[in-house]
């Protein structure tokens, strides 16, 4: 017993001899981070492990950093992720940059990394443990957006069908928040219908397909993102006239749009988060373990496609992509000065 | 007569053997797990994982199978992080419900002769959509007694390891060694014989149904007192991963045959594979399939020396 708490004790001042003797700069160069990331299962989450990877890839090879792996949890659990983040934290990572498959529930790995002293940054799925950084998107903003820019273009306003996504998930609650919310403002507006479209075009094309008989004439159909495409496919094999769909960026989405733009001059806009968002999340963590001052909480613009530059950002999206921003070391710093 | 006993003793060893080899394979891959705090994170999740394969296997005792366990373990979860923190008194009264409502299910089963699969099936969706109603949206808080006792740092080895040692040698006495756990375990081997000797199958499946649900409690709270904060969706996959760690643990589907002590060594050895193979680099996509390779093995290992006992 003595003997063992000897050992600790040595252990422990030793550990503390050698964090002081350290150069108070800190370089990166080797330091280790890894990606805990909950699903893969659409485009946007493919779009998102490339942009990593891209990022990653390139940031390794320049020395910035000695690792940067993603892992995926092959069955979106809680339980698994939280896993995941445990052998991290064995693994030897220094930064663990998170996209979390609960809010909540994975605060208890969450801050076993904390007390091991890894730096852990959330994005998109966000954790609430204090410890750890959170770059958050206004989901609530982007689905007001949606009715905002409808109120601009449907001053007569109409009957709106409402597309959610995976049901429980936090990112579904706050978009349709904001677009609920839009629609109280803009009382011109009504939400006959809602279904969950799972943000897939299969899914919400059928669930689409099963709600039209029982809606009357739809102006505009609100969206949460790879949802748009599987809607208009659903309107058209009814036979009824096409609403006004808001987008969701995927380049099936733009691409219909665009042949409807040249077809008949259809109009609409698109708005999601660009997947790159993951390359911000891995900027920031490189910045605070290089010992830059970094607020635990930020925001990062979404990406928002109009009429005028729909032709510019369907060339720049590849073929089942998404519409994309990737961020360099200098761009994540403005975000992280607020600018 | 020692030539007769080694088939058989390598078949009730079968279980620690792969637990060994694994840990050792994870020692060898990670050497920093070969500390407390290494122990620590590579163990305290197979806690939940191991009460939930003891409700399983007490549901496997009378032949059944409960393919509702990961939902019912995800409502106790959202029940501890809300009414049990917030209200103890009817925290504790809707937990006690819940076993109630599994003797019930027990009792509806054997009396209309229904197939277990389907009840508790459909039961899934019901502890969905109960833990949907109490929590619709991830979050509430483990009370502070649970949280203490999960990251209790007790000496020598992390908390998790003395509570799975504790609980499995506790179940192996009641049901292996107790005259009441020998009645329990005949009911999955021979119904007709153990009512013939004048014993109520309807008071064994009641009890075996219960102790599931109490089993369910236990994983459900561990969990949360884990995770800090409870999500409906958090232990869905309970449902599979409990009859695989059964199973693995020398439990059969159907003639009573259990081992509790076996089935918290699954549930062990389940939750190792995962940082087994994620310290060995597998792509995510392969995971899956590993795992399933893992069990294959073992099981695989377990027919031969069952020939082998049979020879």
């Amino acid at each position: 017993m003595t003997t063992a708490k000897w050992i600790t004790l040595a252990a422990g001042t030793a550990l503390a001899l050698a964090a002081a003797l350290q150069p108070s700069v800190a370089d990166t160069s080797g330091k280790k981070i890894a990606l805990s990331n909950n699903y893969a299962g659409n485009s946007w989450r493919q779009a998102m492990l490339k942009s990593w990877t891209k990022n990653g890839d390139a940031a390794v090879k320049a020395g910035v950093v000695a690792a940067a792996d993603a892992f995926t949890t092959a069955e979106n659990q809680v339980t698994e992720q939280a896993a995941q983040i445990q052998n991290m934290i064995l693994q030897g990572y220094d930064a663990i940059v998170i996209n979390a498959a609960s809010p909540d529930a994975l605060n208890g790995a969450v801050k076993e990394a904390c007390d091991a002293g890894i730096t852990v940054v959330s994005f998109d799925g966000i954790v609430t443990e204090p410890c750890a950084w959170r770059i958050a998107v206004n989901f609530k903003q982007m689905g007001k957006e949606e009715v905002i820019y409808l109120a601009k273009n449907m001053p007569e306003g109409g009957n709106l069908l409402e597309i959610r996504g995976l049901a429980g998930v936090f990112v579904d609650d706050e978009i349709s928040a904001g677009i609920h919310e839009g629609a109280k403002e803009n009382p011109q507006f009504k939400i006959v219908g809602s279904v969950h479209g799972d943000w897939a075009q299969d899914v919400s094309q059928k669930a689409v397909a099963g709600i039209l008989p029982s809606l009357p004439e739809i102006a505009a159909v609100v969206t949460q993102g790879g949802d748009g495409y599987g809607a208009a496919q659903a309107f058209k094999a009814a036979g009824r006239p096409t609403p006004l769909i808001i987008m969701g960026n995927r380049q099936d989405e733009l691409k219909w749009w665009k042949e409807q733009k040249d077809a008949n001059g259809y109009k609409t806009m698109s708005v999601s988060i660009a997947p790159g968002v993951s390359t911000l999340a891995f900027w920031v963590a490189q910045q605070v373990l290089d010992g830059a001052e970094v607020p635990k909480d930020l925001t990062v613009p979404f990406l928002r496609v109009d009429q005028h530059d729909l032709e510019e950002k369907l060339a720049g999206t590849e073929v089942g992509g998404v519409a994309n921003v990737e961020y360099s070391l200098d761009e994540a710093k403005k975000v992280i000065m607020g600018k | 007569m020692s030539s007769l006993m080694t088939p058989r003793l390598l078949r009730n060893l079968l279980p620690a053997i792969s637990l060994t080899v694994l840990l050792l394979a994870i020692f060898y891959l990670q050497p920093r797990a070969m500390s407390y705090l290494g122990l620590n994170l590579l163990l305290n999740l197979a806690l939940p994982i191991a009460f939930a394969t003891l409700a399983q296997m007490c549901m496997m005792t009378v032949n059944d199978l409960d393919l509702g366990i990961g939902a019912y373990v995800g409502f106790v979860a959202c029940i501890g992080a809300t009414f049990l923190r917030d209200t103890p008194a009817l925290g504790v009264l809707m937990l006690l419900a819940c076993v109630a409502a599994y003797a019930a299910l027990g009792a509806l089963i054997h009396l209309r002769n229904l197939p277990s699969i389907v009840v508790t099936l459909g039961m899934s969706f019901v502890w969905l959509g109960l833990a949907l109603l109490v929590l619709p949206t991830p979050g509430g808080k483990a009370p502070d007694w649970i949280r203490a006792i999960m990251t209790w740092k007790t000496p020598m080895l992390p908390f998790t390891i003395y509570a799975s040692v504790g609980v499995a040698l506790i179940v192996h006495i009641i049901l292996m060694r107790s005259a009441y756990g020998a009645v329990l375990r005949g009911v999955g081997g021979n119904a007709r014989s153990v009512e013939r000797a004048g014993w109520s199958l309807l008071r064994a499946k009641v009890t075996m149904y219960a102790l599931a649900g109490v089993f369910g409690i236990f994983s459900g709270l561990a969990l949360i007192g884990l995770t800090t904060s409870a999500d409906a969706n958090i232990a869905l996959r309970y449902t599979l991963l409990s009859i695989a760690g059964a199973i693995l643990g020398g439990g059969e589907f159907v003639g009573g045959r259990i081992s509790p002590i076996g089935a918290v060594i699954g549930a062990t050895t389940l939750t190792l594979a995962g940082s087994f193979l994620s310290f060995l680099r597998i792509s995510p996509d392969w995971q899956i399939g590993a795992q399933g390779g893992i069990l294959i093995i073992v099981l695989a290992l377990r027919i031969l020396i069952n020939r082998a006992e049979a020879k």
